[in-house]
């Protein structure tokens, strides 16, 4: 349940971070709204707690009872922790994006690119590079986040073993979902050192 | 007709005007050296022809079509205009190749065979066809240098900016980048060089314009310019480069 959870969510927070992340590094006057909208975006979902967002969308959207709107417990989970991730990720874009020097896009636009491909073949992908180590971090707290969707409902590891822990009064059970949730976090923090170590024997 | 008209051009960062009205015509298979010290315009002056700034008045011409018109489509405009900088500014995450090939793939919509026929031509006529493969901090200056020229002359521009092209190469790399401008110059391309290294300027150029304080201060043939400039200010940066031996 964890890791559907996990999965789900990171795919959204992905794809959203980033374009949070584009939006907010529109120029010019014109685009002053757009900007202000994520900026008001990015400051609000880093500053409530994950908690609270997740009672909102877990109890609050089901308690409007609005025809067509899913009640799954499951489903607003993801919704919430994806809000929430994605307002941090879209920061971490966004420094990446800041860390590329403004001379990559004048050379790109020299040779006649537009604004949009520069971004897309020149800026992004070395922005990108840059941001998978603290994007992982960021999804490892995510993996540890999803522990707190069991406070609206579903059965995941966390849930499962308080029930386990007041039936028998038997502590083993956290232990050993503590013991889980290392297992998971582990290679991804491993496969972060990794990653870092083989983009600086390739800039070698 | 003339390739670049640049009629009364100003610029301004912020309260500080860098570019006092200036009037330069470079016509076709001419070469243009910009000579003058660091912080007189010559870089802030390309760029605006490649129209990377901005102009705040004044008009700049490129073959025959007025840039700096309202509604003007910049990146069509620089399609035809190649500029090479002194920082290379080659993309380090790609190879040698699609740094060359990426502009003349989705700029000018050609096929995946047909830019890498087109560079890797371009790469042997400039001996870099070994490195096609490689990263570009693979590559000495002087080679990441020959690579940035060729990327801008894959997409067969009418006009070439130079940028103080050697001022980052070791002095024993310089040569190397020199000699494929000249070949450049004897195959007819238009150029304008902003430049430190007066010798090649002597050389190459056609017209040597001294830029000063953001103005065109005296321009004239190269011999004029380097053996009998007019205005004391020439005299006075010129005695300064021999007395640093670089002429």
């Amino acid at each position: 349940m964890n890791i559907k959870i996990f999965l789900i969510a990171e795919v959204f927070i992905l794809i959203i971070g980033l374009t949070i992340a584009i939006l907010r590094s529109l120029p010019g006057p014109v685009f002053f709204p757009v900007r202000l909208l994520m900026i008001v975006y990015t400051d609000f979902f880093r500053g409530v707690p994950t908690i609270l967002v997740i009672y909102l969308f877990g109890f609050g959207v089901p308690a409007l009872a609005i025809s067509g709107v899913p009640r799954s417990e499951f489903v607003w989970g993801i919704v919430a922790l994806t809000l929430v991730y994605s307002a941090y990720v879209s920061e971490v874009y966004r420094a990446g994006i800041e860390s590329v020097h403004p001379s990559q896009e004048a050379a790109a636009r020299s040779l006649g690119l537009s604004k949009t491909k520069a971004m897309r073949f020149v800026v992004l992908p070395q922005a990108v590079r840059r941001v998978v180590p603290p994007l992982l971090n960021d999804f490892i707290g995510l993996q540890k986040d999803t522990a707190l969707v069991a406070l609206i409902g579903p059965v995941e590891a966390f849930r499962q073993s308080q029930i386990e822990v007041a039936a028998n009064f038997d502590y083993t059970p956290y232990f050993a979902t503590a013991l889980l949730f290392v297992a998971l976090t582990i290679p991804m923090a491993r496969f972060t050192d990794w990653l870092v170590a083989r983009e600086q024997r390739r800039r070698r | 007709m003339s390739a670049v008209e640049l009629h009364g051009v100003r610029k301004s960062f912020g309260e500080e005007e860098v570019l006092h009205g200036i009037d330069l015509g470079v016509e076709e298979h001419q070469v243009v050296c910009l000579i003058g010290a660091s912080g007189s315009g010559k870089s802030t002056l390309l760029r605006c022809v490649n129209l990377l700034e901005p102009i705040d008045d004044g008009r700049i011409v490129v073959g025959g079509e007025e840039v700096t018109a309202p509604g003007v489509d910049a990146d069509r405009v620089r399609r035809g205009i190649g500029i090479v900088f002194q920082a290379y500014n080659l993309f380090p995450h790609m190879t040698v190749l699609r740094n060359v090939t990426l502009a003349p793939r989705e700029v000018l919509g050609k096929s995946k065979a047909e830019a890498e026929a087109d560079a890797l031509e371009l790469l042997v006529r400039f001996g870099l066809v070994e490195r096609a493969g490689d990263y570009p901090d693979r590559l000495s200056g002087g080679q990441q240098q020959r690579v940035a020229i060729v990327r801008a002359l894959a997409m067969r521009p009418q006009l070439m900016l130079l940028d103080e092209v050697t001022s980052a190469l070791d002095p024993e790399l310089v040569g190397e980048v020199l000699n494929v401008i000249r070949e450049l110059a004897a195959g007819g391309m238009t150029m304008l060089i902003a430049t430190h290294e007066m010798g090649f300027a002597r050389e190459i150029a056609n017209l040597v314009c001294f830029l000063d304080g953001g103005v065109i201060l005296e321009q004239g043939p190269p011999e004029q310019i380097f053996s009998a400039p007019r205005e004391p200010r020439t005299r006075q940066f010129l005695q300064r480069i021999v007395q640093a031996g670089r002429l």
